[in-house]
């Protein structure tokens, strides 16, 4: 079972709730917790897990030999990253916008190009309180966290309930993340911004089909209408975090607040068996649907 | 950094949800002239506060996706075995999610079954508002290549600036270190970056930090909701010291930044309580380190 956190605004929860789940259920469960959100990897505040392992992520990048190459620019032609360019007698390497597909040096006519290891970030792995625990990093200055989280999803042990903490938005590394998941938590808060960007995360796991729920968070904050979307929308929402002072200091001090405020634990354990419920309901309902456009196709 | 007269404004976080939007939409009603400039293309929210009048739409590609014809594909699965990408199946379908658009499966392709497509990437747009013109996108839900459409806004409002003789842009920003924050950061003049007293908070500023001296843009500091945690504040405050970075205000918790935004007002239009009063500060500080 692959749960993934992730939401459309920054800041609205995601790592609370992902770590508040993983401490609930690691009694009970063999659980895995993945922290996706590689720009800004911040659930090793919360769990401090004892660190054990440690590898690079790299991205094969182009080495141009200057005695080979014949600065005849087809390389720069074919990249579709503008990773690379000839300028009179001179090609050069941008690898910041390199995606590493090796299409260069496929096209190299001289085989002048090569590949070289280009470190983009890092992976680590440990564990935390019987949680196994792995995290991704994007070295800063690298764009690229896109290839850092699909290195970290091969750590996935389906044999375990992964909890996969995404980062914020709607674009490739949030899909990556997404990606193979079995459920979609969002999280959201009941506010103007929270609402507008709560939409355009249901969106993108719409498109990608996978049963979904959400939590409010700071809830008695703001006003309704997120409860009204999902309402109109049919999406359940699976738990209300209030607006709670104590909560926000306990999260500013890096301190879960399940492990401090008494009947969490209980809520997320319900919480779990909630998205069990929701994960059966909503796959024959997304098969149904599927199913329907297929013989609209056919017929 | 900045080419020419015009002075760039960036707004950023590192962690996301310190209050980037609400100190832009503050800045839109405080700067006299200016061009607007939503650059978050991933969940851009700050048209939902200055309700742009949109003049000119323009659907944005920066990509291409890789499209098989069935009727010339062999199975042969050569294509499968250069994809750097998992994003050929077993049955050779092309997953459109995990396609970079790169162009290898096409010119490996021995029946010239793959060709290259456009893809739709998204939307940006040149707007009127009641406080100056505003260049902003959307990333259509689940696209790629969000880098490249903040260029593009980022040029739009360049050029905007240019034409009206306007000498300052305000750029609100995406959260994390990665692609739109990088090309974000383009020619940007100040970066004003928004912490919040977390721990959390407290990791993703350092990070940004060495991001903006990783491309040499200078930058401000502003600490939000500083009585939250008035310990992680003072940490923040000798981060900022050590880095040879101003703080330019620290605005205090207030319900009332929740209300404006109900009421899809700026702050400093909905109220003058403290944290309005502090915002009113922080700009202009910035107004006399832009000039």
């Amino acid at each position: 079972m692959q749960i993934t956190i992730s939401a459309g605004k920054g800041g609205t929860g995601k790592t609370t709730v992902a770590v508040s789940l993983a401490l609930a259920l690691k009694d009970n469960y063999a659980i895995q917790f993945l922290d996706c959100d590689v720009e800004e990897p911040d659930s090793k505040i919360f769990l401090k897990p004892e660190l054990q392992s440690e590898e690079s992520v790299n991205l094969k990048i182009p080495y141009v030999n200057d005695e080979v190459c014949t600065y005849c620019g087809e390389c720069g032609e074919a990249c579709q990253f503008n990773a690379i360019a000839t300028f009179g007698e001179n090609t050069l390497v941008y690898p910041e916008l390199c995606h590493g597909c090796g299409l260069c040096s496929l096209v190299c006519p001289v085989d002048a190009i090569t590949e070289e290891d280009h470190k983009i970030g890092e992976l680590r792995s440990g564990t935390a309180n019987g949680i196994a625990y792995h995290e991704g990093d994007l070295t800063i200055g690298s764009p690229m966290a896109t290839p850092i989280i699909s290195e970290l999803k091969k750590k996935i042990d389906p044999e375990m309930i992964s909890i996969l903490d995404s980062p914020p938005g709607t674009a490739c590394p949030v899909i990556e993340s997404l990606h193979g998941s079995d459920f979609a938590l969002l999280v959201t808060e009941p506010t103007l911004f929270g609402l507008h960007d709560l939409k355009l995360s249901v969106d993108v796991v719409k498109e990608l089909k996978i049963p979904v729920g959400v939590i409010i968070n700071r809830f008695g904050l703001g006003d309704n209408r997120v409860e009204e979307y999902c309402e109109t929308e049919d999406i359940p929402v699976l738990l209300r975090i209030p607006d709670d002072r104590t909560i926000a200091e306990h999260y500013s001090n890096g301190i879960p607040f399940i492990e401090k405020l008494e009947g969490w634990k209980e809520k997320f354990l319900e919480l779990f068996q909630q998205i069990e419920d929701e994960v059966e309901l909503q796959s024959k309902k997304l098969e149904e649907i599927s199913q329907e456009y297929n013989e609209q196709r056919c017929s | 950094m900045s080419n020419g007269a015009v002075k760039q404004l960036l707004v950023i976080s590192g962690k996301g949800g310190t209050g980037k939007t609400t100190l832009v939409s503050s800045f839109a009603s405080l700067a006299k002239v200016k061009v607007l400039s939503d650059c978050d293309v991933d969940a851009a929210d700050l048209h939902l506060i200055l309700k742009p009048n949109p003049k000119v739409e323009e659907e944005f590609s920066g990509g291409k996706i890789a499209v098989k014809n069935d009727e010339l594909c062999t199975d042969c699965g050569i294509c499968r075995e250069y994809c750097r990408y998992d994003a050929i199946d077993e049955n050779f379908n092309i997953d459109e999610f995990s396609c970079e658009g790169c162009g290898v499966c096409e010119y490996v392709c021995p029946e010239d079954a793959i060709t290259m497509e456009d893809v739709l990437s998204g939307y940006s747009t040149e707007s009127e508002t009641a406080y100056g013109d505003m260049a902003h996108g959307e990333l259509v839900a689940g696209e790629e290549t969000s880098g490249k459409l903040v260029t593009n806004i980022k040029q739009k409002a360049q050029r905007i600036a240019e034409e009206t003789g306007v000498d300052l842009i305000i750029i609100d920003g995406s959260p994390g270190i990665g692609c739109p924050v990088i090309a974000s950061l383009a020619d940007v003049d100040i970066a004003l970056l928004v912490a919040e007293p977390t721990l959390s908070g407290l990791n993703d500023l350092e990070r940004v930090i060495e991001l903006v001296n990783h491309f040499g843009i200078q930058a401000h500091i502003v600490i939000n909701k500083y009585d939250i945690n008035e310990a992680i504040t003072a940490r923040i405050e000798e981060l900022a010291n050590k880095s040879n970075l101003p703080i330019s205000g620290k605005i205090p918790y207030d319900p009332t930044v929740t209300d404006a935004m109900i009421h899809e007002k700026s702050i400093v239009e909905y109220s003058s309580g403290q944290a309005s009063q502090e915002i009113k500060d922080i700009w202009t500080k910035l107004e006399k380190s832009l000039s």
